[in-house]
């Protein structure tokens, strides 16, 4: 067997067993469908729906992982960032997230068409193939047909005898042959029926350029203000400090031959000012980029907050290496605006920090034993966390009832460097 | 004194080695990166380190790192830690072998010749030398610890002086107090603290750092 030849079959034969496994998925799409139609007519369908269009929407994005995987198809994800879903009317911001978004109802289309028409293009080869198997065996397996009664036919043949047996297996390699051909073709038509339902409408990109233009201009705001706010404590602090080192210094210098007991003092003064502006530029670097963050990343940098803030925090971090800087940045200033608002309002004592990286994105749950009742009001912190986050499309939930205990849950989508330390220049 | 000098700022390392050579100091190694430092540190063994924390090639807690892998290999060698920041974290990661020796000041300190030289001279004698920044902050974490609330303010700021490292003449000399005072408020501290008295220096100031550090 030439390599050409073996490389052809095995992409065939690895096509249809990829085949096979959408096929799966369609089965699995039937069973969702069923569900979803149960959940629809049940008594608590207000409870089971949203988890089920989650369940499909899990299964539309492995199809779409899949069709980019196999068949180098790139279908990008349709959905609506999930924003503002927090505070008392969580549950029905959840559903109108979920109703108004065009691509629910383009799964659920999806959902009813993929087990008829996905189905068949993924299972043809396979089918074919095992029907070419079925010739090449017939030497073997006619005989026993035709002794327990069977009515034997393979093709337009009638096998009834080994040489009718022999010509069915030339047939069923030539069969087998032609399933190996369609596998990579009948996998790239799959891929372009389902990039046909499930890839973004023009209509929905439309809505994702709104939401970009708007989070770009909210993280444009913020970045000016922050470098107003930069710009004004050097002027007010270490700048005017060092001024008043320079003016304590000449002072000293002209006393340096008539008092000298006078120029001690000043010496004395001119340190302290300078200490006091290097303080002063130590919280103003921490305020932009805390050194612990640079040396050590998200999880180390959020062990030291715990460790500097009021209440008893215990932190759990599992993020096994470093995630890009920008998403370190916001999510380190998070947690410390989210630790800062509960010592201040929650009465709480004790707080439990969770960190972890799963799948795609960043998730950070803050859970206090304080007195609840928290809401994202306009102009708050947990407000103006959420437009930060969602710069980065990412989100920030609250529970909060009345008595406690308070949950604030931030996702921030994000991939994972390895675990290696990233150089950085040298800022100290 | 043998000393052992990291510190990646040619003007800093030396300036600081002169200043160290003047009071008596003998530099034997001054350092620009963390690998060096880490065989300085391990074949030259000095009565004592000062170690900036950022240093070469990744300029993260590079000197941090060395110091703690040397005192993995050579338990209790004295290291005095110098940094633009003081980190809990990372005091915390010093103390945590127990094993005494151990410095960790903000690098403006240095300015203070007396007191950073009284600091090394702590540090390589098996002491601890914390920064007052380092304290404050534990003080202020622990600030609704109701054992602590029941301090005086004297014995508050005795204890805070002890924490850093000083001695019971150290101390009465900052609080203008005899040393008589000073032994009697400690003695309270510690029954207040409900921490087991002890006549050494060393082993009292961990006591103390244990307590703050729960």
């Amino acid at each position: 067997m030439s390599s050409p030849f073996a490389a052809w079959a095995r992409r065939g034969w690895v096509a249809a067993g990829r085949g096979l496994a959408l096929f799966g998925g369609s089965l699995l799409a039937v069973l969702l469908a069923v569900t979803l139609a149960l959940a629809v007519v049940s008594v608590a369908w207000v409870v089971l729906v949203p988890p089920t269009v989650m369940a499909v929407r899990r299964l539309a994005n492995r199809a779409r992982r899949l069709a980019d995987a196999w068949a180098g198809v790139h279908i990008p994800a349709p959905y609506l960032p999930q924003a503002l879903n927090g505070g008392p009317k969580r549950f029905w911001r959840r559903w109108t997230w979920i109703v108004r978004d065009p691509a629910t109802w383009r799964d659920l289309l999806w959902l009813l068409v993929d087990p008829i028409i996905g189905a068949f293009l993924a299972g043809l080869p396979a089918a074919v193939i095992a029907y070419g198997l079925f010739g090449l065996a017939q030497p073997i397996v006619w005989q026993p047909i035709v002794d327990a009664g069977g009515s034997n036919w393979y093709g337009m043949i009638h096998v009834d005898s080994q040489a009718a047996a022999w010509l069915a297996a030339v047939l069923g390699a030539g069969v087998v042959l032609l399933g190996l051909a369609i596998g990579p073709a009948s996998l790239l038509l799959h891929a372009q029926f389902t990039r046909s339902l499930l890839a973004p409408t023009p209509a929905a990109l439309a809505q994702r350029v709104r939401h970009l233009t708007e989070t770009r201009a909210d993280a444009v705001d913020a970045q000016a203000a922050e470098l107003r706010r930069i710009e004004r404590d050097l002027h007010d602090g270490a700048q005017a400090g060092l001024v008043a080192v320079g003016m304590t210094l000449s002072a000293a210098e002209q006393l340096l031959a008539d008092d000298p007991q006078a120029v001690r003092t000043l010496l004395g003064e001119a340190r302290e000012a300078s200490t006091k502006a290097l303080n002063e530029l130590r919280d103003l670097v921490r305020g932009i980029h805390p050194p612990v963050l640079a040396d050590r990343g998200l999880g180390d940098a959020v062990r030291a907050l715990a460790l500097d803030s009021q209440l008893t925090v215990q932190v759990s971090v599992d993020v096994p290496g470093r995630l890009p800087p920008e998403v370190e940045s916001a999510a380190y200033f998070a947690v410390s605006e989210v630790l800062v608002n509960a010592a201040k309002h929650s009465g709480a004592e004790q707080v439990w920090l969770d960190l972890r990286h799963h799948d795609v994105a960043l998730r950070i749950r803050v859970t206090d034993n304080g007195r609840g009742g928290a809401e994202i009001g306009h102009g708050t912190g947990l407000h103006g966390i959420q437009r930060r986050l969602a710069t980065f499309d990412g989100t920030l939930a609250l529970t909060s009832p009345p008595g406690g205990p308070t949950t604030v849950t931030m996702e921030v989508p994000c991939a994972l460097s390895s675990p290696k330390t990233t150089l950085s220049s040298e800022t100290e | 004194m043998r000393i052992v000098l990291a510190e990646d700022h040619a003007l800093l390392r030396d300036g600081m080695t002169r200043l160290l050579q003047a009071h008596g100091f003998t530099v034997i190694a001054a350092v620009d990166n963390g690998t060096d430092l880490l065989q300085a540190l391990t074949e030259r063994r000095p009565d004592v380190a000062v170690v900036d924390v950022r240093l070469p090639p990744s300029f993260t807690d590079e000197g941090l790192q060395a110091a703690l892998a040397a005192r993995r290999q050579i338990p209790g060698l004295p290291v005095l830690v110098l940094s633009q920041y003081v980190e809990q974290l990372y005091a915390r990661e010093l103390l945590a072998d127990g094993a005494g020796g151990i410095g960790y000041l903000l690098k403006d300190r240095v300015s203070s010749t007396d007191e950073f030289l009284d600091a090394v001279r702590r540090v390589a004698a098996g002491g601890t030398a914390m920064d007052p920044a380092v304290i404050s902050r534990l003080l202020a974490r622990n600030a609704k610890d109701k054992p602590l609330a029941r301090l005086t303010q004297r014995e508050h700021d005795v204890l805070a002086l002890m924490a850093e490292g000083r001695s019971n003449a150290a101390i009465a000399q900052r609080l203008v107090i005899g040393e008589g005072a000073v032994g009697k408020h400690i003695a309270n501290i510690f029954a207040k603290l409900d921490l087991p008295p002890s006549d050494s220096d060393n082993r009292r100031v961990r006591a103390v750092l244990t307590y703050l550090n729960r």
